[in-house]
């Protein structure tokens, strides 16, 4: 029941979100861009997260969306 | 006056023949579809790890392990005929390890083969972008291969930007196909297997996962990105090595159900405050039909001490339930068809912190010209569930 509760609420609270943040957006000029280029603005793990995720996959019961892998390897340990 | 018109007009074809060879791209298009080096990483990890709940005892035991991990990848890039972007990557990654718990495999060992395993992890990507278009098409092929386990993927996907280019859709299907060692705990084995170099049967277990990300700039701070992953898993889900104590004290081989079905949605957003902070945020909701529901929740804010060096402190917080087929040491009974005894499937929360150091000196790190950047960064796992681990990781960078 709290799992459907939880399911409920997420995806329109998601949605909403979205439609907020993307209804907002301006345009920006490519010359406008120098923060969004920075190295560390970027909409992607580091490479130095690289095994930190392979850790947290092998430790925890869930993995994925995070452009990360989403099978193979076992983590046997 | 004729020797500085001479002096002009010879500093003025300098300048212009050392303009012409700084943006090849505009001038010469053969120079521009050379093969050329973008970059050259290497990440090295240094992590270990303790706790008392380890599955191939049972769900007791020790957790204790060590893992060295070094991946190395190179990136090259040429532009073809009609002005399309090919990259081009390989990578190759290693990791050593030693577990105590690998090691209980035999019980009466005092050290035996399955306490330290190497693994062995290459891949090969190649992509083509279409800047004209905004499109790019890319393709993948990985490797793992370890004592007992063995593993290729195989990835396709495909990017369009938004016409303003404010907008980024990328869908990508991946696969893996393995092998699972049938390496059982000691006493349960039959036919006088006794240790390494015996001959093993093996099971497959398969992945398949589809992808769809779309990313967004907002303005001239923020830009955002939602993820959703659906994965399926077919196979021998389960880790032959794993015990399970039933409540009569009789010991069995981990058993899970050979389907799995996981949905992991993400989303990042990341805002770049004044001039010196930026915010990384990042939250996924997982549930799958093990019974796994999770939540995650990161945050990392980077403050750049100067343009070229910042210091990065990052929490993540994490939360599961537990998968309905787990119980702990010597509460399943004979009556249950699936069991398992791993505390990574129990519930339980965990907290990770840590921080960051990036150095990226125009002049190069330590004055070294390509040698354009540096990052280390440490952090500290903790479980509610008695687990902790530790790990320093590196990354430098060679462009």
């Amino acid at each position: 029941m709290r799992r459907r509760n939880i399911k409920n609420g997420l995806v329109p609270a998601m949605i909403a979100v979205a439609v907020l943040l993307v209804s907002s957006c301006t345009t920006v000029k490519e010359y406008q861009k120098n923060k969004l280029n920075d190295a560390e603005m970027a909409l992607a793990n580091r490479k130095v997260e690289k095994t930190e995720l392979s850790f947290q996959g092998y430790r925890e019961g869930s993995s994925g969306a995070n452009a990360g892998k989403s099978g193979g390897g076992c983590g046997c340990n | 006056m004729k020797k500085i018109f001479l002096t002009a007009a010879m500093a003025f074809a300098l300048l212009h023949t050392q303009a012409q060879t700084a943006t090849p791209k505009e001038n010469t298009g053969f120079e521009s579809r050379k093969l050329k080096l973008d970059e050259i990483n290497l990440v090295s990890s240094y992590y270990t790890q303790n706790g008392n709940n380890a599955a191939v005892t049972g769900g007791i035991g020790s957790q204790k392990l060590n893992d060295i991990a070094n991946v190395f990848d190179v990136k090259l890039s040429k532009y073809d005929s009609k002005s399309r972007k090919h990259t081009f990557g390989l990578e190759v990654g290693i990791d050593h390890y030693t577990s105590a718990s690998s090691d209980m495999i035999d019980l009466h060992a005092n050290s035996s083969a399955s306490h330290a395993d190497t693994r062995i992890y290459p891949s090969l990507s190649w992509s083509m972008e279409n800047e004209k278009k905004g499109t790019t098409w890319a393709l993948g092929l990985s490797s793992s291969s370890e004592f007992d386990y063995q593993s290729f993927g195989g990835n396709v996907s495909f990017s369009a930007k938004t016409k303003d280019r404010s907008g980024e859709f990328t869908a990508k299907l991946q696969t893996y196909l393995d092998q699972v060692k049938l390496v059982q705990p000691i006493e349960l084995r039959t036919g006088g297997l006794t240790g390494h170099g015996e001959n093993y049967g093996s099971a497959a277990r398969n992945t398949f996962a589809g992808s769809l990300s779309y990313s967004q700039i907002i303005n001239q701070n923020l830009q955002i990105m939602f993820l959703a992953d659906l994965v399926q898993q077919n196979g021998y889900l389960s880790l032959p090595f794993h015990r399970v104590y039933f409540n009569d004290g009789s010991v069995h081989q981990e058993n899970l159900p050979d389907s799995r079905l996981k949905i992991p949605l993400g989303f990042r957003a990341n805002y770049f405050l004044g001039d010196r902070f930026i915010i990384r945020t990042y939250y996924r909701f997982y549930t799958d039909n093990w019974g796994v529901n999770s939540h995650t929740a990161d945050i990392e804010v980077p403050i750049k001490v100067t343009p070229f060096f910042s210091i990065s402190p990052f929490y993540r917080y994490y939360t599961q339930s537990a998968a309905k087929y787990f119980a702990p040491y010597q509460v399943h009974t004979a009556a249950d068809q699936y069991y398992n005894s791993n505390y990574d499937l129990a519930k339980f929360n965990s907290n990770f912190y840590g921080a960051g150091i990036r150095f990226a000196p125009p002049k190069g790190v330590f004055g070294l010209q390509h040698l354009s950047m540096l990052e280390l960064r440490y952090g500290h796992y903790t479980k509610n569930i008695n687990m902790n681990s530790d790990i320093v990781s590196l990354n430098i960078k060679y462009k």
